[in-house]
């Protein structure tokens, strides 16, 4: 009798043991933490529930993904204070790199580990205005015109308000042949800037609620997410002559899937972005894809003919960061008083 | 242990009806250390990475003593603002019985339980140039949104409960009599208020004051929506703390912060004395 109960339990401790260790295990293989900045919200919604009926029909296993969405710089920091995110797919290089050197969690060479300098989707920046065009903005030249506002935010603070300056600044570049008359001009326009906020979303915010300014200078994805969401009939997109190439990129967080066993998976993860699938979707989502071939034509279409300058005009992120947006770099030089 | 203090008139263990002394206090150590002073001294330990020089290069920035500026000045009116209207509203809920007054009672709450940054984009959409009330500001030059008075009327906003609450129970312990017998005495009704009623209020405005203060320092969600943020302008400084935080500078976020502190001490520390004075010198209660 007793040593039936004790056969009987010792089954059930070591049932329960397999079960739940099981579960553990599974646990931590099938979920993926994506830790990714603000406008891609709406991509990888549709993006991930493909992502996870792909994993299931190729491997059986069901994958759980978390999201988490936020400023660029701000979502590189919970990743260098500890948040066990799989892969990153953030706004700017620079932040990645913050990573890299912060945490260790990334090696240094991340860049290029992926196709396209680890960028899937690229995208450009624009000008959103009022329907119609009333004040006449057709480029960088007419902002600094004394009757145009423009909004932008703070590029201290917001990884796309560094492509907008650095975008207005190769236009300026190729306009006057020389780096002080550029400097010159891009603090022009940031002395037409009335509201500098300090992320995207909330220039969008004063731009289209408060109605505040002529001209918001976006990510081209965001100026027609917010066309879409707010009608045709409030804005236009003008494509500027010049502007930059923005490459957004992503990452695996080799210190993290190496401890939490997730490598597999996250490669995976990244490697569906290239996919056809990805790519199509990544062109619905208005981001330029990497290969715009396997995107629907109508997609491709909606963008607009610009000559694209990229960051390694400006000897890539590991130097232009400090230079034009460090302390006491070009973006303070532009603010400094009685100027 | 408590032995020469008990000859001064102060003894360090009270007797009490509830027991545990030693387990009380012991807690409140544990627990205040835990959640005040580590974290605290987290911000020197920081900011001492940078060195006297560092730190001293820091606080002289000419930004940084701007928004600075701009942080502590609008602290200032918003509490000198909310120490003069705050106590109206004070005293119509204390002195006033009408419809509603519960309900109006409940509404000074409100800015402790709404998120700040909430707050700050419902008063741009009635401050922005094209906003309930801007819109007919607007015609005339008037812009409050965008300027340091949108940072203002945000301070405003986050201090006045703290105004309310604090000046509140004390004029309900004033005694109606005090000022009738001031009144059978021949004070006129302006005499009544500065010689009876303000100087029993003076140390709970003083105490409500510095708490708006102090809250309004430190204020950022509210603040950034409003303020336009245009660097010398409206740059405030936590704004420029979480500027140096996106550039990874730690050093630099936590000596602002730093230098936040020590002024903010300065001036609750200073408000703390004139409030002993006065309690002494007026005070209800004691």
């Amino acid at each position: 009798m007793r040593t039936r109960f004790s056969k009987i339990f010792t089954a059930a401790l070591l049932a329960g043991t397999v079960q739940f260790g099981a579960l553990g295990m599974a646990f931590s293989q099938e979920t993926l933490i994506n830790v990714s900045y603000d406008p891609t919200r709406e991509l990888y919604r549709e993006f991930n529930a493909a992502f996870i009926a792909k994993w299931k029909a190729d491997t059986g296993n069901d994958v759980t993904i978390q999201m988490s969405h936020g400023g660029s710089g701000a979502q590189a920091r919970t990743v260098i204070d500890g948040l066990a995110a799989d892969v990153v797919t953030l706004a700017l290089e620079a932040d990645i790199n913050a990573i890299a050197e912060e945490s260790g969690k990334i090696p240094a060479d991340w860049r290029g580990t992926l196709e396209n300098n680890n960028a899937p989707y690229t995208s450009t920046i624009v000008f959103l205005v009022r329907k119609g065009n009333p004040k006449g903005i057709e480029d960088w030249d007419d902002l600094i015109r004394d009757d145009v506002e423009v909004i932008t935010p703070n590029p201290k603070t917001s990884g796309g308000a560094r492509w907008n300056f650095l975008a207005a600044w190769a236009w300026a570049r190729a306009e006057f042949g020389n780096e002080d008359q550029a400097k010159e001009f891009v603090g022009q326009i940031y002395r037409n800037v009335p509201v500098l906020d300090t992320g995207a979303r909330g220039s969008t915010t004063t731009f289209v609620q408060r109605q505040i300014g002529d001209v918001l200078l976006a990510w081209e994805n965001e100026a027609y997410l917010a066309i879409e969401e707010l009608g045709p009939d409030a804005f236009d997109i003008v494509t500027p002559s010049i502007s930059i190439l923005a490459e957004p990129p992503v990452a695996i967080v080799d210190g993290n899937v190496d401890q939490k066993g997730t490598r597999e998976l996250a490669e995976a993860y990244l490697d569906y972005l290239y996919s056809d699938e990805g790519q199509a979707l990544a062109a619905k989502h208005f981001y330029r894809p990497f290969r715009p071939e396997t995107a629907a034509a109508e997609d491709i279409e909606r963008f607009g003919d610009v000559e694209l300058v990229t960051i390694e005009d400006f000897g890539g992120w590991g130097e232009a960061q400090p230079f034009y947006f460090g302390d006491g770099g070009v973006f303070d030089e532009i603010y400094r008083p009685g100027q | 242990m408590a032995l020469s203090a008990t000859a001064s008139g102060w003894r360090f263990k009270q007797p009490s009806v509830i027991p545990g002394f030693g387990l009380t206090l012991g807690f409140t150590l544990t627990y205040l250390t835990l959640i005040v002073l580590i974290p605290l001294a987290g911000l020197g330990v920081r900011s001492a990475a940078l060195g006297w020089s560092g730190i001293w290069t820091i606080a002289t920035d000419p930004r940084v003593v701007q928004a600075l500026r701009v942080s502590f000045s609008t602290s200032l009116i918003a509490a000198l603002v909310n120490a003069v209207f705050g106590v109206i509203v004070a005293w119509v809920l204390v002195r006033y019985r009408f419809p509603g007054r519960r309900i109006l009672d409940a509404i000074v709450d409100l800015p402790f339980a709404l998120p700040t940054a909430v707050a700050g984009i419902a008063l741009t959409a009635l401050y922005a140039p094209n906003g309930w009330i801007g819109q007919y500001l607007a015609p005339y030059g008037i812009r409050l949104a965008y300027t340091p008075t949108g940072i203002v009327i945000a301070l405003i906003f986050i201090g006045l409960p703290f105004m309310v609450r604090t000046v509140q129970p004390v004029m309900e312990e004033i005694s109606r009599e005090v000022e009738e017998a001031a009144a059978t005495l021949g004070a006129n009704r302006f005499q009544t208020i500065s010689r009876i009623i303000l100087p029993g209020l003076a140390p709970a405005i003083l105490t409500g004051f510095a708490l708006a203060f102090g809250r309004a320092v430190g204020e950022y969600g509210s603040v950034i929506f409003i303020a336009g943020n245009i660097p010398y302008v409206s740059e405030i400084a936590p704004l420029l703390i979480v500027i140096r935080l996106e550039e990874y500078n730690y050093a630099g976020a936590t000596t602002i912060a730093l230098i936040m502190l020590i002024f903010s001490f300065a001036v609750l520390l200073a408000i703390n004395l004139i409030q002993a004075w006065s309690r002494r010198r007026f005070g209800y209660g004691n």
